[in-house]
């Protein structure tokens, strides 16, 4: 900035030269702009040649070709058990119908599938559509309309979107982005509660998928960006009454922390860290929430869930490990209690959230089966962690790093690279992976069939500078200044084929943008995807071949579902409609002349509207 | 071949005379508030076929580089670009583009920054001083180059982003008090 004094002293006698030589600089700036930062790769992700299909071992959930939830089941594997559609007869896959939502901001939400009807819920104002699927065309039944405050707009970082929703003994929960909970009659749209669990005027709003346990909905709030202070709340299904709270941060008993606390690792253990890691006060408004995915082990009777980034982004106004951001807990459904945590980027430098996706599956590691959870982390590791204790088992690259050198299995500490730390009032250069991660929200699937991940991811680097933030609640809290590009190779994303035994790479699919769409995976070997230019695709499960695409009106940035129709046939449903963080340049009509648009994702997007344009539309499809 | 000697003292002259008011300081000068805002239109229909249009509003503040340099450093500040960016938009819409939802009058932007606007627009009315909310007014005109070229900003000390406000293309604005026929 400049200052007034400078300003002032410059006086006409030496302004030209003055003014010229500014010129020149700034002609050399904007020059020095295009070339290709420096990236120095510390970690590329590692091919594993000749993978042979592991047939996993495990149990899953029985499936009734449905799809209650986003993630499927509770284990999250977002596979489907049908298999009519197969590697062999995807390539004559057709459309059945459509639905449009009348909406031009992000479609993020999983359709789901209860007793014959498909619900879809918007991105803001979150309306709730219900479709026949009885009927040919499948008519609306009904609309639920929970007329959020339009004002809640102002404090979603990211686009509008919604997650989706969830069904549970007769009824359909999710949140509005205005943070009220609701419950909605399944059969007749009608409300049966609504519950305000957060308040746009400290930042906080609402976009994630709550998900049912033993009859307590649990849902997150969001607002990294706006200094929120992060929660995690447990709902009675039936009436809507707050059971639990638990926060990420501040005093143990907030947190929920009580002599069934056992982390794996010393780092996380000792009286209220969620204080004693943060300088005086900031955990009240440092972030931390819980806006992803949460996963649910039976057996265990343990709910995952990660914890979103420290604010503000500037760490340099926040020293410590600001405890218990951008990690994951292991909690009680039933009483909140947490049982362990795991901090995947203490003191986290780069907007790493914690809240990807966790799959749970038994895994055999070093010759022995064990319960593991599997998450792909935004720093861009996939972690596998033994989901009774904590202990991390392994924690392998999926996309190119420069921020780290690695995970110490011994201390479980992500090593950062000393000369990536950004510094207030200091550009730092060539940052991998970059804010929204080598993966962001966008939810991995897994086959049974071909023991593999499939990982829809970014590949992405940034320039950062860190500035002096100023915290005004209801505002954003960031402190940075950031232009995103594609990692080394020139392209911004990949779907990626992932042996999560092993830790390598099976397959990869570059896609020029970030591939900012949900996974599916069935049982007829065809695993399912979208790209932000629109193409809805059907790729080999064994192989990534692509075996059949069609292009929506749209940028998928949805999660696909598949569900065995009243007819008997195995149908594929996915929202187009491009926005989120990646695609806010089109839905937000954003200005790319200023690379630091959408938090400096627009510089890495700039060619998207040239590819797509918004429009939420459903799209269904089957076999002739 | 042109002689730069002989073109010197014009160019000078030319400079000192662009210069007089984008050096002026004043300081406690009453913000021009209350009359502009009771002329503010943000509809570009006027029925009745003799309705007089409303006269453009001024900002005294947007012909001092001073003030628009101030206006930067609160736009800073109060978080503006946290939402907007450096004009690109992001939570909030662009600022650097023709496009104008509220209007691009000085008014108008003073009256979006003071009473919100529906869509997420926080109202900084007891947050923002007026004389403040004028100049961020200003700075925010100087993305879209509807400043002249000596006032708006021509550097930034921080990551290079954009081009400099001052050497932003004026962006003919559309919208409601633009030019409805030019709309994209």
């Amino acid at each position: 900035m400049r200052s007034p004094a400078k300003s002032a002293s410059l006086g006409w006698r030496n302004g030209w030269s003055r003014i010229f030589v500014l010129a020149v600089l700034q002609v050399g700036l904007i020059g020095l702009q295009d070339a290709p930062a420096e990236s120095g790769l510390v970690l590329q992700p590692t091919v594993e040649q000749n993978y042979q299909p592991r047939q996993y071992q495990g149990q899953l959930e029985p499936d009734d070709g449905q799809w209650v939830r986003p993630a499927k089941d509770y284990a999250s594997t977002r596979y489907s058990s049908l298999d009519q559609i197969n590697a062999g007869n995807v390539k004559n896959l057709k459309l059945t119908f459509t639905f449009s939502t009348g909406m031009t901001r992000g479609h993020e939400a999983a359709p789901l599938v209860v007793n014959n009807t498909m619900y879809i819920v918007t991105p803001f104002p979150n309306n709730l559509y219900a479709l026949d699927l009885t009927k040919p065309g499948a008519p609306m039944k009904w609309v639920y309309e929970p007329l959020p405050t339009p004002a809640s707009q102002g404090v979603a970082c990211c686009d509008v979107v919604n997650r989706g929703a969830s069904y549970d003994d007769g009824k359909i929960y999710y949140n509005t982005l205005d943070n009220q909970t609701v419950a909605v009659d399944a059969v007749t749209g009608k409300e049966v509660w609504k519950t305000r669990v957060g308040d746009i005027n400290k930042g906080e709003s609402m976009t994630m998928a709550p998900l049912v346990v033993k009859g307590k909905v649990l849902v997150g709030n969001s607002g990294g960006e706006f200094g929120v202070r992060g929660w995690l709340t447990a709902l009675d299904g039936k009436t809507g009454k707050i059971a639990w709270r638990a926060y990420t941060a501040g005093p143990d008993k907030d947190v929920l922390i009580g002599h069934r606390f056992k982390p794996f690792y010393p780092q996380d253990r000792g009286q209220d860290l969620g204080v004693k890691s943060w300088p005086p006060d900031s955990w009240k408004i440092g972030g931390g929430g819980v806006w992803g995915w949460i996963s649910y082990d039976p057996q265990l009777n343990l709910i995952y869930y990660g914890t979103a980034n420290p604010g503000p982004w500037d760490a340099e106004a926040r020293p410590g490990d600001n405890k218990f951001t951008a990690g994951i807990f292991a909690r009680d459904p039933d009483t909140g209690e947490a049982v362990w945590f795991y901090q995947f980027s203490p003191h986290d430098l780069y907007d790493y959230d914690g809240v990807n996706e966790n799959i749970l599956l038994d895994l055999p590691i070093n010759g022995q089966t064990r319960k593991v959870l599997v998450h792909p982390d935004r720093n861009g590791y996939v972690y596998v962690i033994d989901r009774a204790t904590g202990e991390v088992l392994s924690a392998n690259a999926f996309a190119p790093i420069t921020t780290s050198r690695g995970v110490d299995l011994k201390t479980g500490l992500l090593q950062y690279v000393e000369e990536k730390r950004p510094i207030t009032g200091k550009v730092v250069r060539g940052l991998c992976p970059s804010a929204p991660g080598a993966k962001d929200w966008q939810p991995s699937a897994f086959s049974p069939r071909t023991g593999l991940l499939y990982i829809p991811h970014n590949h992405l680097c940034m320039d950062e500078e860190d500035l002096q933030p100023n915290y005004i609640a209801g505002t954003p809290y960031v402190g940075a200044n950031v232009r995103m590009y594609n990692a080394p190779g020139g392209y911004g994303g990949e779907f990626t084929g992932w042996d999560p035994v092993e830790g390598k790479v099976v397959w990869t699919n570059p896609d020029r943008f970030p591939v900012w769409s949900g996974a599916l995976a069935t049982a007829g070997d065809v695993v399912f995807y979208g790209t932000l230019d629109g193409w809805f695709k059907a790729v080999d499960a064994k192989s990534g071949t692509l075996l059949w695409q069609f292009k929506t009106g749209s940028g998928i940035i949805g999660q696909p579902t598949t569900y065995k129709g009243p007819d008997g046939k195995q149908y594929v449903a996915i929202l187009s409609g491009v926005g989120g963080w990646a695609g806010a340049i089109v839905a937000g009509g954003l200005d790319a002349r200023d690379e630091s648009a959408a938090l400096g994702f627009a510089a890495a997007m700039k060619d998207l509207p040239h590819y797509t344009n918004k429009g939420g539309m459903l799209y269904v499809f089957a076999l002739p | 071949m042109c002689k730069p000697l002989h073109i010197a003292p014009l160019l000078m002259a030319a400079t000192l005379l662009a210069s007089c008011k984008r050096e002026e300081r004043t300081l406690r000068q009453p913000p021009p508030a209350s009359e502009t805002l009771n002329t503010i239109q943000i509809s570009g229909l006027n029925p009745g076929a003799n309705s007089i249009p409303t006269p453009p509003s001024s900002n005294m503040y947007q012909e001092s580089a001073y003030a628009v340099s101030e206006g930067q450093k609160l736009y800073e500040g109060y978080n503006c670009v946290g939402c907007h960016a450096h004009g690109g938009g992001g939570i909030g819409p662009a600022l650097m583009d023709r496009d104008w939802i509220y209007g691009s009058e000085p008014g108008n932007i003073f009256a979006t920054i003071m009473q919100g606007r529906p869509n997420g627009m926080p109202s900084f009315r007891n947050r923002i001083p007026e004389y403040q909310a004028w100049e961020i007014a200003a700075y925010v005109r100087s993305m879209a180059g509807l400043l002249p070229k000596g006032v708006s900003p021509n550097r930034t000390d921080h990551m290079n982003v954009k081009p400099a406000e001052s050497s932003t293309s004026e962006q003919t604005p559309i919208g409601i008090t633009g030019l409805p026929e030019q709309h994209k």
